[in-house]
Order: structure tokens, then C-alpha cells, then sequence
């Protein structure tokens, strides 16, 4: 590779700063990109979430929160946390930053496409925001933008707010699709030498199985999305049926809004699997660094993420048993649902197990990490009933669902990302985070929304819908309800406030956090051997690591210490304990 | 696949047949990154293009379907673009038996018979307008104009690929380069004459 | 540590906290009880192992603590433990699928007996449409809708003559009597939802979607709107009374027929009337309030003759001419503080006047 001669240049004169930190095609640099300005949208949607609580807990007790910006919160909250916030930071931020890294390459294999990729998704997010600043707002749809409504006055931001949102979402797929083609091509074909499919860290593996699950689902949004446009724009009829709408008939015939949601959800389902495998693996690696062990049923667990992502593209109607499909459809949705269940638990099984026998280090990292396998069992659970056709009828559309797609999608997976920026701060940024404010950062974050969404799921029992502006006057809602609403709203807030905790600690430390060393947890994986911290343009100077055994070489038997780097060759009592034994378990292993 | 199930079920904590000496080489495929690249791409393109077609087979189904009169413009245009792929498969030999005037002129070739497909296909569109066959007429037409912007912007992306691989075929220039950029025009032309194939032939069906 | 104890006071207090809650199942007023009595069997597995998991990372995190002398286990994988964990689950899971699936059936296929009572959807009220003394509906389509017609029943068709459209009125049906709700939409999305009934089922426009049940329990339920439907969606409810087959019979005795319905609005009848039905089938009161207060656009009680702000700052009186041109073309002048997500109707001159007609009336 031409590596070193392409990089020169960019390093001297006035530019340097621009090149390095703006326009860079460095997949480091881009990943942090991709990380700040998640954030940042993320911040945004956060405050959105906030003033639709003060709404549901305080009615009326904001002048400006009247139903229309209600609605608006609601669809931009939602679709800012699935697509701007989490899809980009798992893939865009870890996934960019780790894949070189973790396969011992120098970059990814296409820069200049990973640096558009970055353009293309800030230019999604500015196009998005840009829907506060014209006439009628944002589109208030509900993030799954469901026609004929989306399209039809009535909604708020019919006028321009839908537009945008198509608009930034199909830029977005664009940028999806250049960084997913990167991440896929660059574990495919550069990895170092020695890194078989094999002895990837399970983090290499759920990112890479969710690019695949995102490059071919986002197309179904994409066609999606292009086709409502065709509506709303060219008045085309291919989700619009005949319509009397407020008394007028409209000029449109013959389309199915169910088709629309075919096409949505076979997007949206494994949309929640490209959010939650790149999650899956990320906390795995975390789980088996801290806990001293390596992880339990390592191929059990790539098996699971690869049955995972295959199944996701077959149960995507179950988000649709009561959309007026053909009812006969619902057998066959709740059983792959069900089914999908399986691998999922097993991924729980093997992440408790690894702490079993381990040597547990509860730092920061370690701590989110268990709060997500305790946060995501919850979320897992729950969808057992909302996957189960019949026992989805009475719960769908309550708040039962809200508490179930929080728990397992936002903060289960936002469990993983605190727990992923700890526990590689200090590889990102060669200075360690303060650990106080980290464990304080996790008690308040891990118990506080425990208190949000725990008593959540009771109020969906009770019927309490979803999307609702107000709930006065309903005698099917307890007056109690009310109260527990307020207690929710309060939590929500006191939760979101003390993020700054987070973001605090993240500046701070950026500056006056002690020198971290290159590898301070003692972890196996490639990027904690790097040569430099951070690591420098091209990650291993002269020359690419080698990789001799797998990620997870943790307390081996017979070894002084207690963690094996992947670069390390094997030794002499390696060697004859593996000729010996076979199964590397001297304890008399089972079968 | 045998070897992927093998890979797949091997255990790699234990020391295989590769490590102490020679660890692997991982680069299964025994190809060009871009050339890998394009190959994920057209998976991607086949998700979209497919995702289009169940679409159009569902809209097809429901009562107000007016089948479409195709304009029979669109055959040549079709000829155009089975001519592109004839010409970059040429071009693909010619480079391989280092006859480089002749693979740059059948690539030349190949791009024009792209650039002559587009401007048919907008004239087709404005043929089938002058007809009164607007975007929102009817499902088929709205379907028409859909499908053939969508693929038509695939052309285009291709004609932008092929546009810039220009200044490598001429002497003098990087023939690596110039080598990589053929076999892709070449694949990605095939490529999308075969889901043009398909498009078109949906269209005419309905 | 600390971790431990959390997460055991964690599963305590949840279990407390289940039998603690308040928040509970509406009473079931309808045959689906199974329904709830599956997710009851879902509950308890699935509690089970939230309880069962949690204890056993508490467990691991205190027994298993970090400690420089000790080294942890090397334990690749454990195939006859992961192949119990499978088989386990998936015993799990079969319990919970079988019993959904049973239940599911029975929610498909309706029974013979059945009574077939229409709910049509609109943004944002609930119309009701119930067969009259020939037990059947008749045709309708959306194309044939009309003032006088707003469901769009056929008026060709026999079967359609006798029967009852109920708009803006609680729908009256009868106690132990099979019902399939046929669901259809002039619109957009709506969902036809009844918390006491647990059954629920979309309503899409373009197509007839239903459910079916027997309801159990007498007295008057909340209707509500699941699916969001836009602005007006939380507010778009309505009413439905569960009657002994006697009271169903009266109430049933005094509606009036479609085809009496028909031609009876001639021109020139008393327009405050028109005016009020007007507003009832075009859903406006889900956003105007009759009672004074706020919704999605101004309230009408006192609003003929109020001075209104607008958005520009400028001040205008709310008489025929502004409340004309407030229908036909809503966002014109908006009043300030409320959003422009009013749809123009476009009225005819007669029931312009009638719709000014009936706000006089409420500023009375």
C-alpha cells in the first residue's frame, strides 16, 4: 500500500488542521465526526422528548406545546434516536473507528467515500433540522410516516416538513450505502494476515452482519420514501386509495397504505437488528476485556448474530398484525417472531455465563455493559408479548409498546454506546475518563430509566394509548395514572439532565485525564496494540500486525498473565497443550 | 460453501493447521478492493431494483389498473443499451490482449451507447406525455416514470464512472487504473442491462 | 458491589411493584378473556426469567468479583449446557406461541352468528352504520358519498334502504350477541379500539378491515383512535352502549331508516340544524370545543362576535365574512397561537350561512 505517500502533504503547510480534522479521509477522524454530530442531533431529540413528557405528565403547562408541536416532537424524536443518533452512531462512529482497527487494516479500503459518507449524512441531518425553519414546521406523521395522513392536511407540516424529511432520509441512505459498502468491503478483504472469519472479535462480526442487514433493508425505505414523494409531489395514487378527506373527495384511487407499511417494516424490523447486533457485539467484547474471561460460546454467539440478521428480514409484519393485512398472515409472523426469540436469548445466556468463573473488574465500561444485558432483557421479554399475535391485539398501540421499543432499542442500545466510548476513550483519545463521574454517569442513567420505563409498561396494560396529546377525560384511565405519569415525567427529565455528567466528563477529560497508556485494560484485541496512542493516520506505521490466535485469550491456563494480545505467536506451552488436550481445557472439559 | 461451513464450525481457540509458522492469508476473494466494492454495490442495487418489482406486482393487483401502451422507442433504446454491453465486453478482451487502441475505442463506445439510451429514454418520456400519459395518470404510468428515472440515474452514475476513468485509457496514463475501470464499466453495464431486462419486461407485461 | 445489591432490590421492588400497581386491566367486558389469559402465561414466563437472570448476574458480580490473586475460568463453550439453555427456551417459547396461536384462531374466524355492524373512521369521529329489520347492510362505497349520505351507502341497494347511520351519537348494540365490526375510513389511518374489549383492529382506507366480539358486559364504553390520525387523533373518541336485547330493541325502534334520511335536508329546511349536522359529520368538533375550551383551533362557544388576534398582530371581529373565510380557506388569517393544519372546505354559500347560523346560536 501507498499509504505513507498518499498521507504526505496534508501534514505541513496552512491547511494541515482543515485536512486533518475536516476534510479528513481518515476512518478515525470520520468516526469521530459521525459520533459528535450523533450527539449532537441526539441532544436535540432528547430535548424534544423532554417537552412531550411535560405535556403528557403537566398538561398544558407549556404555552407553545399545543397538539401540532406535539405531533412534531413525537415524529422528530423518533426518527432522530433510530436513524440520526443510533444507526449512525454504531455504524458510522464504532463501526468506522473499530473495523480497520479491529481487522489490523490501515484505513478502510475506499477513503474518499467514507469522508462523503460523513458529508452525506451531516447534509441528512441539516436537511432534517432545516424542517423547524419553514412554513408549517416539521412533518408530525409519527417517525413511521404512514400515508394517506403523512401526506394530508390535517398533519402537521404537510406543506414542507414531509418533504424534507423524505429528502433528508433518502440523503441519508446514500451515505449509508457508501459507508456500508466501506465497512464490508474493507472486512472482507482487509483484514491482516492470520485474521481468520473465526478470530474476529464479535464486534467485527454484528457490525459487519448489520451492514448487511442495512444495505439491503434501507433500499425498502428508500423505495418507500421515493414513492410517498411520487405522492405528495406528482399526486401519484401508489399508497392512495379513493378519499373523502374532510368532506372533499380528493383526486387519488386505487393504492394501499398497507403496502406502505409492507414496504416500511421490511425496512423497519431489521432496522432494529442493525441497532441492536452492532450492540450485541460491542458488549461482548466489553463483557469478556472486563470480566477477565473470554466469552462464552464464541461460535455459538456468531451463529446467533448471523441466524439473527436472517431471520430479521422474515417477521417484519408483526409490527402490522392489526393494519388490516390479511389476517391469515399473523400465524406465520408470530412464529418467526417467536422463533427469532431463540438465537436472542442465547446471546443473553452466553453474555451471564461469561461472568461466571470470571474476574470481574466493575469499572465504568463493565457497569454499562451489565446494565445493558439487565436493560435488554427486559426490552427482549417484553417483545414475547408483543411478538405473539394474540397477545399482541390488546397491547399494541398503548404504552406498553412505548416502554417495550425504549427498553430494548434506545436504552439497551444507549447502555452499549456509554459503555463503547468508555471503555475506548482512552484509545481514542490516549487519557482516561475520571471514573467517578463515570459510575455516577451509569447509577443515574441505569436507575433512572428503570423508574421511566418499568411502571410504563403498566399503563399499557391498562389500555393507555400511544400518541396521544392529552388524556382528560378518558374514565378508562385511572386518576392514579395521572400521577404516575408526572413521576415519569419527572425521572425522564432528571435522567436527560444528567447526561451532562457525561459530556462533561468526555471534555474534561480530554485535557486532564491521566495518561491512559496503550492498552490499560489489558485487552487482546488488535486496536489496543496500535503502535502509537491514538493511533497515528494509517493505525501501524511500517508495519501490519499479525495475528496468531483468536480475540479472547483471557486468563489462559499456565500463562503469567492474564491476557494474550491477538498479535502475540503462540508458545511452546501453547503448543504442547493444544497437542495434548485439544479443547485448550485442562480442567476436564465437557464434550 | 462447504469451506464456509467448515470456517464457520472450526474452533478458533484451539491452534489450527496455520498458526505457528504462517498465519493465513485472509484475502479470500483474489480481487481488486473496487472490484469487491461494486459487487456488494450490486446487491445493494438488486434489493432496491427487486423492492421496486414487488411493488409494482402488489399496485398491479388492485382494481384501477390501466395497463400502459409502451412506446415502441423503448426497443431501440433497449438496442443501445445491449450494444454499451457488447462494446465494454470488447473493450474488457481488447485490455486483456493488450490492444489498447481498440479497448479504448470500444470503451468510448460503450459510454455513448449509454449517453444515446438516456436521451431515448427522455424522449420516450416525452413521447408518452405528448400521449397524455402524465406521471399521476394512472398506476402504470406513474410506475413507468418511476422505474425508468430510477434506473436512468444508475445509467447516469455509471456514465459519471465511465466519464472519469476517461483520462486513464489515454497514453500515457495509469494502467492499472485503466484496467480496473474497464472490468468495472464492463460489469456494471452487464449489470444493468440485466435489470433492465427485467424492468422492461415487467412493463410490457402489465 | 453495589451493583449486586441494585439489581436484587431491582427484581424486589419490581415484584413488589406488580402487586402493588394500581395500573391494571381495564375490566374485561367482552369474550376475550383468553386473550388476557395468554398474556398472563406470557407474563409469567417471561418473569420468571427476568427474575432468574438478574439474580444470577448478582450472583456472579459478588461471587465473582475482581481480585488480583485469582484467575478466571477458561471456558470456551459447554455444549451440553448451551444445548439445555436451547432446548429450554424454546420449550419456553412453544408455551407461549401455542397457546397465542389458539387464541388467534378463534380471533380470525367469526362466528356464524355474528351480527355485522359497520364503524366508519373520519378525521376525527367515529360513524356507525347497523342493519335495520332485514339484518343485513347494504353496499357502500366512499365514492358515494354525499351531505345526505355521508357514509357512502348505495342507494341502489335494497339491502341499504333500512339501514341506521348513527353520526356524532353513542352506537347502541346488544349484550351476548355475537358482533363483527366491519371498519372502514373516508381517510386516513384510524384504529377502532374499546380498552374493556381488548379486541382492536386498524381501519384503512381503500379496504374493509374487521374484528369481531361478544360483548359480556351492559353499559356505555369509551371508543377511542389507536392509530395516530393526525392532529385531532387524541381527541377522536365516541361512545358505545351495550344494551339487554329489549332496550337494544327499543333504542333500534326509534332511528330513522337511511332511505327516511334521504331527501328529508331540502333546501331552505332550518339552518342552524344543517349547520350543527354539518359540523358533526365533518369531525370539526374534535379540534373546536362547544364547552369553551382549548383544542386544536379556537373554540366556537362565544366565538361568533369575539375579537380575535391574528398572527400578524392585527385584530379582527369574528363575523360572517371572517368566519366564512376562516372555512374556505382556514390559514388566510390564522388566529394567533393556533397551528395552520385546518383543511379548506369548501362550502357552498347555503351551508356557509347555515354553519354562521349555528355558531350565533352558541354565543347565545
Amino acid at each position: 500500500m501507498a499509504y505513507a505517500d498518499q498521507d504526505h502533504g496534508h501534514h505541513e503547510g496552512p491547511d494541515a488542521f482543515i485536512w486533518k480534522y475536516v476534510w479528513s479521509q481518515d476512518h478515525k477522524v470520520i468516526a469521530i465526526q459521525y459520533g459528535c454530530t450523533a450527539i449532537a442531533v441526539g441532544i436535540l431529540a432528547l430535548v424534544l422528548s423532554w417537552l412531550m413528557r411535560m405535556q403528557i405528565g403537566y398538561p398544558g403547562s407549556l404555552e407553545f406545546v399545543d397538539p401540532t408541536a406535539y405531533y412534531q416532537y413525537v415524529t422528530m424524536h423518533g426518527m432522530i434516536m433510530v436513524i440520526y443518533l443510533l444507526t449512525a452512531f454504531f455504524l458510522g462512529g464504532f463501526g468506522n473507528y473499530l473495523i480497520p482497527l479491529m481487522c489490523g487494516a490501515r484505513d478502510m479500503v475506499f477513503p474518499f467515500m467514507n469522508m462523503l459518507s460523513y458529508w452525506f449524512y451531516l447534509a441528512s441531518v441539516l436537511i432534517l433540522c432545516a424542517s423547524y425553519f419553514v412554513p408549517g414546521g416539521p412533518t408530525g406523521a409519527g417517525w413511521t410516516l404512514y400515508p394517506p395522513q403523512s401526506i394530508l392536511q390535517g398533519t402537521p407540516g404537510v406543506d414542507w416538513g414531509i418533504i424534507l424529511m423524505l429528502a433528508s432520509l433518502a440523503v441519508f441512505i446514500i451515505a449509508f450505502t457508501m459507508g456500508g459498502l466501506n465497512y464490508i468491503t474493507t472486512v472482507l478483504q482487509a483484514r491482516c494476515r492470520g485474521m481468520t472469519l473465526m478470530r474476529m472479535p464479535l464486534t467485527i462480526w454484528a457490525i459487519f452482519t448489520a451492514t448487511v442487514l442495512g444495505l439491503l433493508a434501507f433500499p425498502a425505505l428508500f423505495v418507500s420514501a421515493v414513492m410517498l414523494m411520487f405522492d405528495r409531489l406528482l399526486d401519484t395514487s401508489f399508497f392512495m386509495p379513493y378519499i373523502v378527506h374532510m368532506g372533499q373527495a380528493l383526486d387519488t384511487g386505487g393504492g394501499s397504505p398497507v403496502l406502505f407499511q409492507h414496504l416500511f417494516w421490511f425496512f423497519g424490523h431489521p432496522e432494529v437488528y442493525i441497532v441492536a447486533l452492532p450492540a450485541f457485539g460491542l458488549v461482548s467484547d466489553i463483557l469478556s476485556t472486563h470480566a477477565r474471561k473470554n466469552i462464552f460460546g464464541y461460535r455459538m454467539m456468531v451463529w446467533a448474530i448471523v441466524a439473527i440478521g436472517a431471520i430479521s428480514f422474515i417477521v417484519w409484519a408483526h409490527h402490522m398484525y392489526i393494519s388490516g393485512m390479511n389476517l391469515y398472515l399473523g400465524y406465520f409472523f408470530a412464529t418467526t417472531t417467536l422463533i427469532i426469540a431463540i438465537p436472542t436469548a442465547i446471546k443473553v445466556y452466553n453474555w451471564t455465563i461469561t461472568l461466571w468463573n470470571g474476574n470481574i473488574v466493575l469499572n465504568t465500561p463493565m457497569l454499562f455493559a451489565i446494565g445493558f444485558v439487565s436493560t435488554f432483557l427486559i426490552g427482549g421479554l417484553t417483545g414475547l408479548f408483543l411478538g405473539n399475535v394474540a397477545v399482541d391485539i390488546p397491547l399494541s398501540d398503548t404504552y406498553f409498546v412505548i416502554a417495550h421499543f425504549h427498553m430494548v432499542m434506545a436504552i439497551a442500545p444507549v447502555m452499549v454506546v456509554f459503555a463503547a466510548i468508555y471503555h475506548w476513550y482512552p484509545k481514542m483519545t490516549g487519557r482516561m475518563y475520571n471514573e467517578t463521574l463515570g459510575k455516577w454517569h451509569f447509577w443515574t442513567t441505569f436507575l433512572g430509566t428503570y423508574l421511566i420505563y418499568f411502571p410504563m409498561h403498566y399503563l399499557g396494560f391498562e389500555g393507555m394509548p400511544r400518541r396521544y396529546y392529552a388524556y382528560e377525560g378518558y374514565e378508562f384511565i385511572s386518576e392514579s395514572a395521572h400521577s404516575l405519569n408526572e413521576f415519569i415525567t419527572v425521572a425522564a427529565i432528571a435522567v436527560g439532565v444528567l447526561q451532562v455528567l457525561f459530556l462533561i466528563n468526555m471534555v474534561w477529560s480530554l485535557k486532564a485525564g491521566k495518561e491512559a497508556g496503550p492498552n490499560p485494560w489489558g485487552a487482546t484485541t488488535l486496536e489496543w496494540q496500535t503502535p502509537d496512542t491514538p493511533p497515528c493516520h494509517g493505525n501501524w506505521r511500517d508495519e501490519l500486525p499479525v495475528v496468531y490466535r483468536w480475540a479472547y485469550d483471557y486468563s489462559v491456563p499456565g500463562e503469567e498473565v492474564d491476557f494474550i494480545p491477538q498479535n502475540q505467536p503462540r508458545s511452546a506451552t501453547e503448543q504442547s497443550l493444544s497437542d495434548s488436550g485439544g479443547e485448550g481445557q485442562p480442567q476436564g472439559a465437557p464434550a | 460453501m462447504t469451506s464456509l461451513i467448515k470456517t464457520l464450525t472450526s474452533k478458533p481457540w484451539l491452534s489450527g493447521e496455520d498458526d505457528f509458522g504462517a498465519p493465513v492469508d485472509t484475502n479470500a476473494f483474489q480481487l481488486d478492493d473496487s472490484k469487491v466494492g461494486l459487487r456488494v454495490f450490486f446487491a445493494v442495487a438488486t434489493s432496491l431494483f427487486l423492492l421496486f418489482i414487488v411493488g409494482y406486482r402488489l399496485r398491479m393487483s388492485y382494481e384501477d389498473w390501466v395497463p400502459l401502451q409502451e412506446p415502441m422507442l423503448l426497443w431501440l433504446n433497449t438496442g443501445f443499451l445491449v450494444a454499451g454491453s457488447i462494446a465494454l465486453e470488447l473493450s474488457r478482451r481488447a485490455f486483456r490482449s493488450d490492444d489498447m487502441g481498440r479497448a479504448r475505442l470500444t470503451f468510448y463506445a460503450g459510454g455513448l451507447c449509454s449517453i444515446a439510451f438516456l436521451v431515448g429514454q427522455l424522449l420516450a418520456w416525452q413521447q408518452l406525455s405528448q400521449a397524455g400519459y402524465l406521471v399521476s395518470s394512472n398506476p402504470a404510468s406513474s410506475f413507468f416514470y418511476l422505474l425508468t428515472a430510477v434506473h436512468g440515474l444508475h445509467i447516469l452514475g455509471g456514465v459519471g464512472a465511465w466519464a472519469w476513468a476517461l483520462p486513464s485509457l489515454q497514453p500515457g496514463g495509469n494502467e492499472r487504473r485503466a484496467g480496473l475501470s474497464i472490468d468495472n464499466c464492463a460489469l456494471y453495464w452487464h449489470f444493468l442491462l440485466l435489470i433492465w431486462g427485467a424492468l422492461f419486461y415487467l412493463l410490457l407485461q402489465s | 458491589m453495589a451493583l449486586a445489591i441494585v439489581l436484587i432490590l431491582m427484581v424486589v421492588g419490581s415484584v413488589i411493584f406488580h402487586f402493588w400497581s394500581p395500573w391494571w386491566f381495564t375490566p374485561l367486558a367482552s369474550n376475550w378473556g383468553a386473550m388476557d389469559d395468554t398474556i398472563m402465561i406470557t407474563f409469567w414466563v417471561t418473569g420468571f426469567v427476568f427474575i432468574a437472570v438478574n439474580l444470577f448476574i448478582a450472583y456472579c458480580v459478588i461471587k465473582f468479583r475482581h481480585s488480583p490473586d485469582r484467575k478466571a475460568e477458561y471456558e470456551p463453550e459447554n455444549h451440553k449446557l448451551e444445548g439445555w439453555l436451547t432446548g429450554l427456551t424454546s420449550l419456553g417459547v412453544f408455551a407461549m406461541l401455542a397457546p397465542g396461536l389458539i387464541v388467534y384462531t378463534d380471533f380470525i374466524n367469526v362466528p356464524e352468528d355474528a351480527v355485522i355492524i359497520e364503524a366508519v373512521g373520519h378525521q376525527w369521529q367515529w360513524s356507525y352504520r347497523l342493519p335495520g329489520a332485514d339484518g343485513a347492510l347494504g353496499k357502500a362505497d366512499n365514492r358515494n358519498i354525499t351531505f345526505d349520505n355521508p357514509l357512502g351507502i348505495d342507494p341502489d341497494d335494497p339491502w341499504g334502504q333500512d339501514d341506521i347511520v348513527v353520526i356524532g351519537e353513542p352506537a347502541h348494540i346488544q349484550l351476548d350477541q355475537p358482533i363483527k365490526f366491519n371498519l372502514r375510513s373516508k381517510d386516513v389511518l384510524h384504529n377502532f379500539y374499546v380498552p374493556q374489549w381488548r379486541a382492536k383492529m386498524d381501519v384503512v382506507p381503500g379496504l374493509v378491515s374487521y374484528f369481531w366480539l361478544t360483548p359480556t358486559v351492559a353499559g356505555g364504553f369509551e371508543v377511542l383512535c389507536a392509530e395516530l390520525c393526525g392532529v385531532g387523533h387524541y381527541n377522536m373518541r365516541s361512545n358505545v352502549v351495550v344494551d339487554g336485547a329489549v332496550d337494544y330493541k327499543r333504542w333500534l325502534a326509534k332511528q330513522i331508516t337511511f332511505a327516511e334520511s334521504q331527501g328529508k335536508q331540502a333546501p331552505g329546511g332550518d339552518p342552524v340544524a344543517r349547520g350543527e349536522k354539518l359540523a358533526k359529520q365533518n369531525g370539526c368538533l374534535a379540534c373546536h370545543s362547544l364547552d369553551g375550551s382549548r383544542g386544536v383551533g379556537p373554540t366556537w362557544k362565544g366565538m361568533y362576535g369575539r375579537t380575535e388576534t391574528l398572527t400578524d398582530g392585527s385584530t379582527v371581529i369574528a363575523e360572517d365574512a371572517y368566519l366564512a373565510e376562516s372555512i374556505t380557506d382556514p390559514n388566510a388569517k390564522m388566529v394567533e397561537g393556533y397551528a395552520p393544519v385546518m383543511a379548506a372546505y369548501p362550502l357552498g354559500e347555503e351551508d356557509l350561512a347555515a354553519m354562521i347560523a349555528y355558531f350565533m346560536t352558541l354565543s347565545e
